[in-house]
C-alpha cells in the first residue's frame, strides 16, 4: 500500500503521502492491545489501523478526499480516523495529541473501564511542550495511558543528536515518575510483549507507561521530502538490508515452518491485486458535496455560516465557467 | 508562581479594586490570605463607578423573573449572589446533572484563587475536582482528551492572560476536532474557562482582554457575561453546548455585582445579544463589565443632550455574535458605538463596524466610534488614562449624535 499510494503521489494522483518503511514492527504495539483501547496517533501509525481491519477501500478513500472519506475530504492524506476502530482522527500539528491521550484515558477510568489509551509519537515530537505537560500529567493524574515513541532517528532531516542530549526519550520517564522501557523497534515481538506488559499496568494500576522504541525511517519524510539532502544513501540501504523489520519477522516465520517462498509470492500478488482494485475504485468516486465545506464548524450551521454557503451557492451559479471542477464533487 | 502567591495576588487584585487608596501596591505585597470574604461578600463598592447602582442588577425575585428569558425557572426561589458564587452554582449544578462533568485546572480543589470553586471537591470529590500540574497547554490538551470521549470538562486557565500557551492546543486542536475529522469525534463537550479584563491594578497580566484573538477561529464560542444572573445562565448553557466554548468571566465582577439569581437550574441562549436599554438616536454596544460604563456613559449623555435617547447592548456572545439585533437596532437609530477594553486594533469592534457598515450603509448618519483600550500593553500606573471609561464613551456618543 505504502509503495503504491507512494508513486500514485509521484504521478500527481494524490497531494500527498507519507510512508512507514522500516517502522512495521510496530504492529506488534497494535497487537498488545484490545480493540476498545483508543488510538491517538501522530501519522506514521498506519499499521496500527491495518491491524485493526481499517480496510484497503476506507485508506484509499481517505487519500483519495473522495465522498466516502469520513473526514469529507477535509484533510490532507493519511489523516486517518475511525470510530469503529476506536483510532481518533490524526492532524498535523505535532505532539498535540498527547495531552489528548492523557485526559481521554482519565475518562475511561471515570467510567471504570479496563481500557487503557494508546498514543503514538515521534522523537521529534517529544520536544514539543506538549509532550512535557502529557506525561506529567498523566503522572499525576493516574492515567491509564501508553505513550509510544517511535524513535526513528530523524526528524524531517534533524538527526537525534540535534533533538536532544539526554539519553533518548525513555530517560525522560522515570523523571516523571513513568515506568519505561526502551525497546528495539525492528523486532514485532519484543514491541509486542513491552505494549502488553505495559498495557497491564496502565489498566490495572492506572499508572502511565512510556515505551522508546528504537528504529531507523527508510523511507523519506513525506513525498514533499528528498531525504539524500541530509542522510547518504548508503545509510538507508544498510538499515534495509541489514535490519529490516519485515526481513527479521519473515525469518522467524520460515525458520518456524510457518511461510515459504511460495506463500509469499501468493501473498504479494494477492495483496497487490487488492490494493490496485481499492486504489482504482477510491479514484472513481467523486469529491464530497461542496456542502460539506460548511458543515461540521459546530453541531449546527452558525447564521454566518449558512449565509456564507449562500454566498458561494450563488457564485458558482454566477461564474460555472470559471469553477468545472463542480462536476468533480456529489450533489448536495 | 506558586498556588498560593498566585491566590493572594488575586485576592489582593479583588480588594485593592475596592478601593482607591494609595495603598494599593503595599496590599499587594502584604495581604492576608483569609478566606472570609467569599463566605461574607463585601458589599459592592468597586472602582467600576456606578455598578452598585446599576439597573441593570436585578435585587428582588419579581424583577428577575420579568426576564422572558428566565420563563423556565418563574416562580421560583431566588438567592442574593455575586458573579463568584452564581459562577460557582452553575458548577454544582453541572456536576450534579452529569456524571460525566468534571473540573480542573491550576488551584480549584481548595476552592480556587477567586474562590470559583468552592467547596465543589468536598460536595462532588476529588477525582471529579481536581488540581492539574500548573501547564495551560496541558489543561487545554487534557480537557480536550476528556470532551473527546464524550465527557464535559470544564477547565479553568487562571487567568485570560495565561491562556496563551493553550492557543495552539484551542485554535488548532479543540476548533477543529469536529470539521476535520468529519463529524466523527468532537470535543463539543468542553468548557474553557477564565477571569479576564481589567481589575483596578493588574498590569500587562492580570488585565487582558483576550476575546478577539478567539473571535478569528472557527469552530469555537466565545461567551462573557456582565452579571451573575447571566453568568450562571450563560456558563450552564456553554457546558452544555456541543462545541467548545471559552467562557469569559470578568473578573473585577466576582465580588462587586451581587444580585438575586434563580436557585434553580436554568440556561441563557448563547449567541443571543440582549437590548438591555431600548433606545432611539444611537446604538450603544458592550460586554462583560464595559456594560457598566457604557450605562455610565449613556446616562451622562441623556442628561447633557436634552431628549437623546440611547440604546444598550449587551452582546454576550462573542463568537458566534447575534449580527441581528446589532443590525436591527443600527438601522433603527442610525448610529453606532462599539466600546470593549481590549485594544482597538483588530478588536473585535472592528468587526462589528464593518458588518454594520455591509448591513446599514444607508440608514447611517454618521461614522460608527469605536471606544477601546489603546494599542498598548495593558499599563499598570496608566490604567485609568488607558481604559474605555466613562467619559470617552460619553465623548463618542456625543460624537455619533452631533456628527
Amino acid at each position: 500500500m505504502d509503495l503504491i499510494l507512494y508513486e500514485a503521489q509521484r504521478q500527481g494522483r494524490i497531494s500527498f503521502y507519507m510512508t512507514s518503511y522500516g517502522e512495521e514492527a510496530y504492529i506488534g504495539s497494535a497487537a498488545g492491545l484490545v480493540n476498545e483501547d483508543v488510538v491517538f496517533g501522530q501519522y506514521r501509525e498506519s499499521g496500527v489501523l491495518l491491524y485493526r481491519g481499517f480496510t484497503l477501500d476506507e485508506f484509499m478513500n481517505q487519500c483519495y478526499s473522495n465522498e466516502l472519506d469520513y473526514g469529507k475530504g477535509r484533510q490532507m492524506p493519511i489523516h486517518y480516523g475511525s470510530t469503529k476502530h476506536n483510532f481518533h482522527t490524526i492532524s498535523s500539528p505535532l505532539a498535540t495529541q498527547i495531552p489528548h491521550a492523557a485526559g481521554a484515558a482519565y475518562a475511561l477510568k471515570m467510567e471504570g473501564k479496563k481500557n487503557c489509551v494508546m498514543c503514538y509519537f515521534g522523537d521529534g515530537a517529544a520536544s514539543e511542550g506538549d509532550f512535557h505537560a502529557a506525561l506529567n500529567m498523566a503522572a499525576t493524574m493516574h492515567c491509564p495511558v501508553i505513550f509510544f515513541c517511535r524513535n526513528n532517528g530523524f526528524a524531517i532531516s534533524t538527526p537525534t543528536s540535534e533533538q536532544y542530549q539526554g539519553d533518548g526519550i525513555a530517560s525522560r520517564g522515570i523523571g516523571y515518575g513513568i515506568d519505561t522501557i526502551r525497546v528495539d523497534g525492528n523486532d514485532v515481538w519484543a514491541v509486542y510483549n513491552a505494549t502488553k506488559e505495559a498495557r497491564r499496568i496502565a489498566v490495572e494500576e492506572n499508572r502511565p507507561v512510556l515505551i522508546e522504541a528504537m528504529t531507523y525511517r527508510i523511507g523519506h519524510h513525506s513525498t514533499s521530502d528528498d531525504s539524500s539532502a541530509y542522510r547518504s544513501k548508503k545509510e538507508v540501504e544498510d538499515w534495509e538490508r541489514l535490519d529490516s523489520p519485515l526481513t527479521r519477522i519473515r525469518k522467524y516465520l520460515e525458520r518456524k515452518g510457518w511461510w515459504s517462498d511460495e506463500e509469499e509470492k501468493a501473498y504479494r500478488k494477492e495483496t497487490r491485486t487488492k490494493i490496485l482494485k481499492s486504489f482504482s475504485a477510491a479514484e472513481k468516486y467523486k469529491k464530497p458535496a461542496i456542502k460539506e465545506l460548511f458543515e461540521d464548524v459546530y453541531d449546527k450551521m452558525t447564521p454566518n455560516l449558512v449565509e456564507q454557503k449562500a454566498e458561494l451557492d450563488e457564485l458558482l451559479k454566477k461564474y460555472p465557467q470559471y469553477y468545472p471542477s463542480v462536476q468533480e464533487h456529489a450533489q448536495n | 508562581m506558586s498556588g498560593l502567591t498566585q491566590y493572594r495576588l488575586a485576592n489582593t487584585l479583588l480588594r485593592a479594586s475596592r478601593t482607591t487608596s494609595p495603598s494599593v501596591s503595599y496590599r499587594l505585597f502584604h495581604s492576608s490570605s483569609s478566606h472570609n470574604a467569599a463566605e461574607n461578600p463585601p458589599p459592592a463598592e468597586g472602582f467600576l463607578a456606578g455598578l452598585a447602582e446599576s439597573k441593570f442588577m436585578k435585587r428582588t425575585s419579581d424583577e428577575v423573573f420579568k426576564n422572558p428569558e428566565l420563563e423556565s425557572v418563574s416562580g421560583g426561589e431566588t438567592k442574593k449572589m455575586n458573579l463568584c458564587q452564581a459562577v460557582n452554582d452553575a458548577m454544582s449544578i453541572a456536576l450534579a446533572t452529569n456524571e460525566k462533568a468534571a473540573v480542573f485546572g491550576e488551584d480549584v480543589a481548595f476552592g480556587g484563587v477567586f474562590r470559583c470553586t468552592l467547596g465543589l471537591a468536598e460536595k462532588f470529590g476529588r477525582d471529579r475536582v481536581f488540581n492539574t500540574p500548573l501547564t495551560e497547554q496541558g489543561i487545554a490538551g487534557f480537557a480536550i482528551g476528556m470532551a473527546s470521549m464524550g465527557h464535559s470538562p470544564i477547565a479553568e486557565i487562571q487567568f485570560a492572560d495565561y491562556i496563551f500557551p493553550a492557543f495552539d492546543q484551542l485554535v488548532n486542536e479543540a476548533a477543529k476536532y469536529r470539521y476535520r475529522s468529519g463529524g466523527i469525534f468532537d470535543v463539543g463537550g468542553l468548557t474553557i474557562r477564565s477571569p479576564c479584563s481589567a481589575v483596578g491594578h493588574g498590569g500587562h497580566y492580570h488585565s487582558q482582554s483576550v476575546e478577539s484573538y478567539f473571535a478569528h477561529c472557527p469552530g469555537l464560542k466565545v461567551v462573557i457575561p456582565r452579571s451573575p444572573i447571566q453568568a450562571k445562565g450563560l456558563l450552564l448553557a456553554s457546558i452544555r453546548d456541543k462545541n467548545p466554548t471559552i467562557f469569559l468571566e470578568p473578573k473585577i465582577l466576582y465580588r462587586s455585582a451581587v444580585e438575586q439569581v434563580p436557585v434553580d437550574d436554568y440556561e441563557l441562549p448563547l449567541g443571543k445579544a440582549e437590548v438591555l436599554k431600548p433606545g432611539k438616536d444611537v446604538t450603544v454596544v458592550g460586554w462583560g463589565s464595559q456594560i457598566y460604563t457604557l450605562e455610565n456613559a449613556i446616562h451622562m449623555a441623556e442628561q447633557q443632550v436634552p431628549g437623546l435617547s440611547c440604546e444598550l447592548i449587551d452582546l454576550r456572545s462573542i463568537l458566534p455574535w447575534d449580527v441581528d439585533t446589532v443590525v436591527e437596532s443600527v438601522n433603527k437609530t442610525g448610529r453606532l458605538v462599539v466600546a470593549h477594553e481590549a485594544p482597538k486594533t483588530a478588536g473585535f469592534a472592528a468587526e462589528i463596524s464593518s458588518t454594520v457598515l455591509e448591513r446599514c450603509f444607508l440608514r447611517l448618519e454618521s461614522p460608527i466610534q469605536r471606544v477601546c483600550g489603546w494599542d498598548t500593553p495593558f499599563p499598570l500606573a496608566f490604567e485609568k488614562f488607558y481604559l474605555p471609561d466613562r467619559v470617552r464613551c460619553f465623548d463618542a456618543i456625543k460624537k455619533a449624535v452631533e456628527y
